[in-house]
C-alpha cells in the first residue's frame, strides 16, 4: 500500500493544484488525506483509490479554507466552481512540475520540492538522499513553499526552469536508498508522456544514454574509469536502444535545442563498440551545433577542443583550448590530455597533478593523480 | 548544492583575529554568554535556511598520534597545543554555492566577543569532494 499511496499522493496534488487549490493548503490536504487512508484502507478499500483521495482530499481543502475567515471571497469562488471530471493525469503532472520548478526558487529548494510533491519521497528519504539531517530538509522544503505561495505563473516560460532542475537531480546521481538519477529519469519519462516538446525527449533521451553506461563509470572500489577505457559490454544495451529512439523521434521534429544535442553526442558515444570506432567527425560537427545554440559557454568550448583534438590532431585541440580561461573546472585535466597525446608527457603529468588539485570528487582525484604517475 | 566544512581556528590562521586579542578564558560571563548565544543563533539561521549539517566544538587540547613500527604503541607528540594550529569546531554546511559558503563563514565569524565587538576570527572554508558528475 505504501507504494500506492506514493503514486497517489502526487497525482492527487496535482489534481488539487489544477482545480486551483493554493499549494500550500493543497499539500497539507493531501496529507491528511493519505493519513485517513494509512487508517481506513486496510480495513475497506475503496473501490476507486484515485478517486477516493481526491474527494477526501479536496473535502479536507474546502474544510481548511471555510475555517479561515480571511479568506471567506475565495472560498465562494472556489466552491462553487464544479469540479472538472476525471483528471488528465498527464497536465496536472505538468502543471504541478511547473509549480515545483519556479525559477524563484533556488535550484537545491526546486529539487527538494519536486522530490517531495511530484514524485512523493518523504522528508527523511530525500535528506537520506542528498545526506542532510531531516530538519535541513524540512526547513528547506517549508521555505521553498513560502516562496512558491507568492510567486507568479507563467507556464509557457517556465518549461526550461524545469528541466534543468530535472537534469540538476539526474546529475545527483547517489545511489542510497534512494536513487535520485532513477527518479529524475521516472519524472523526466512522465514529463515526456504529458508533452510531446522535442527537449523534453532530448533530456529523456540524453539521461537514458548516460545512464546507460552507468555501471561502467566506476570500479568497484569507486575509481573512475573514463570513456574511452570503459567496458562496453557493461553498458545497457536496451536502454541505450531507447535513449536513441527517443532523440530520433525528437530530432524529426525540427525544434532543436541544447538538450538534444548533448544527447546526440551522448549517443555517438554510446553507439561505438570500441571507443576507436567513435564518429569524432560526427560528435564535432554536433559540438559546433551545441557551440551555436548555447554561445559563450566554456565548458562547451572545452569539450569541443577534445572533439577537435581527436579530429585534427591534439595541436589544433590545444589551439581551441587556448580559448578557454584558466579557473574553468576540468580545464587543467583537459589541457593534460591533449598534451600527454601530443606527446609532451612532463607538461601532461604536471597538469594532472594541478587538475588532481581541482578535483571536486575523490574518484576524480585519485584518477587524475595516477594518470599524472603514468607519465612521470 | 555542495557541502563546506568551516574550521574555527583558535591558531594557525593567517594572523591573529584582531590586534587586541583577549582569549575567552579572560572573558567576563556575560560577554561568554553572548558569544554561545551568538553561535547557536547562527546555527539556528542556517537551519532555517536549510543549509545546516552538522556542528561540534572540540577540546582545546590535542595530541598529534601516528605509527611507531610493528608492536610498537602509537608515537604520540604532545600535548603542546599551545604551539600548534588549535581547531576550536567546526561546522558542515550544504549551500548553493561558494560565496553562499564564504558569507555563512563570515556570518559564523562575527561572532561578538569582548565588549561585544565582533571578534572575526578566521575560518577556514573546506569544500567536501563529491560524487563525480552524471554528465561530464
Amino acid at each position: 500500500m505504501e507504494g500506492l499511496l506514493r503514486e497517489l499522493g502526487p497525482r492527487t496534488l496535482a489534481v488539487l493544484v489544477r482545480r486551483g487549490a493554493e499549494f500550500t493548503a493543497a499539500e497539507d490536504a493531501v496529507q491528511e488525506a493519505l493519513i485517513e487512508a494509512v487508517r481506513r484502507w486496510p480495513e475497506r478499500m475503496p473501490e476507486d483509490p484515485p478517486a477516493w483521495l481526491v474527494r477526501v482530499a479536496w473535502r479536507k481543502f474546502l474544510d481548511q479554507v471555510r475555517s479561515e475567515q480571511a479568506r471567506r471571497q475565495r472560498e465562494v469562488r472556489v466552491a462553487v466552481e464544479p469540479p472538472t471530471g476525471p483528471a488528465e493525469q498527464a497536465d496536472d503532472t505538468l502543471l504541478l512540475l511547473t509549480r515545483c520548478c519556479h525559477p524563484e526558487l533556488s535550484p537545491a529548494s526546486a529539487v527538494a520540492l519536486t522530490l517531495r510533491a511530484v514524485a512523493g519521497l518523504t522528508t527523511a528519504q530525500i535528506a537520506r538522499a542528498y545526506l542532510v539531517p531531516e530538519a535541513t530538509m524540512a526547513q528547506r522544503i517549508s521555505r521553498a513553499k513560502r516562496t512558491l505561495r507568492d510567486a507568479r505563473f507563467d507556464r509557457v516560460g517556465h518549461a526550461a526552469a524545469v528541466l534543468r532542475v530535472l537534469y540538476l537531480m539526474f546529475d545527483h546521481g547517489f545511489t542510497g536508498p534512494v536513487d535520485v538519477a532513477e527518479e529524475a529519469i521516472r519524472l523526466t519519462r512522465q514529463l515526456a508522456n504529458a508533452d510531446r516538446h522535442p527537449e523534453i525527449d532530448g533530456l529523456l533521451a540524453l539521461m537514458l544514454l548516460h545512464h546507460a553506461r552507468r555501471a561502467a563509470r566506476l570500479t568497484s572500489t569507486g575509481e573512475l574509469v573514463p570513456l574511452d577505457e570503459q567496458d562496453r559490454t557493461r553498458w545497457d544495451t536496451a536502454m541505450i536502444a531507447e535513449g536513441v529512439q527517443i532523440l530520433q523521434g525528437a530530432l524529426t521534429r525540427d525544434r532543436l535545442g541544447e538538450y538534444q544535442v548533448q544527447a546526440a553526442i551522448a549517443a555517438l558515444h554510446d553507439d561505438a563498440t570500441r571507443a576507436e570506432e567513435t564518429d569524432w567527425l560526427q560528435v564535432l560537427s554536433w559540438y559546433d551545433e551545441l557551440a551555436r545554440l548555447v554561445p559563450r559557454n566554456p565548458a562547451i568550448v572545452m569539450n569541443r577542443a577534445v572533439a577537435v583534438a581527436q579530429v585534427d590532431g591534439p595541436p589544433a585541440g590545444l589551439r581551441a583550448l587556448a580559448e578557454v580561461p584558466d579557473g574553468v573546472p576540468r580545464r587543467a585535466a583537459v589541457a593534460a590530455w591533449l598534451h600527454e597525446h601530443a606527446g609532451d608527457a612532463h607538461r601532461a603529468s604536471e597538469l594532472y597533478v594541478e587538475a588532481a588539485d581541482a578535483a571536486s570528487s575523490e574518484a576524480e582525484r585519485v584518477h587524475l593523480l595516477k594518470r599524472a604517475a603514468r607519465l612521470r | 548544492m555542495a557541502k563546506y566544512l568551516l574550521l574555527k581556528h583558535y591558531r594557525g590562521a593567517p594572523e591573529p583575529a584582531c590586534e587586541d586579542f583577549v582569549p575567552m578564558d579572560q572573558w567576563t560571563p556575560e560577554e561568554i554568554d553572548a558569544h554561545i548565544t551568538f553561535m547557536n543563533h547562527v546555527a539556528d539561521t542556517l537551519r532555517e535556511r536549510g543549509e545546516f549539517v552538522d556542528a561540534q566544538a572540540l577540546s582545546p587540547e590535542g595530541t598529534f598520534v601516528r605509527f611507531d613500527g610493528e608492536g610498537r604503541p602509537p608515537l604520540t607528540d604532545g600535548p603542546f597545543a599551545e604551539s600548534k594550529d588549535l581547531i576550536a569546531g567546526w561546522m558542515i554546511i550544504d549551500v548553493d554555492s561558494t560565496e553562499r559558503a564564504h558569507e555563512a563563514a563570515a556570518f559564523l565569524s562575527s561572532a561578538p566577543g569582548p565588549g561585544g565587538r565582533p571578534i572575526g576570527e578566521w575560518i577556514e572554508v573546506r569544500p567536501f569532494m563529491s560524487e563525480p558528475p552524471a554528465i561530464a
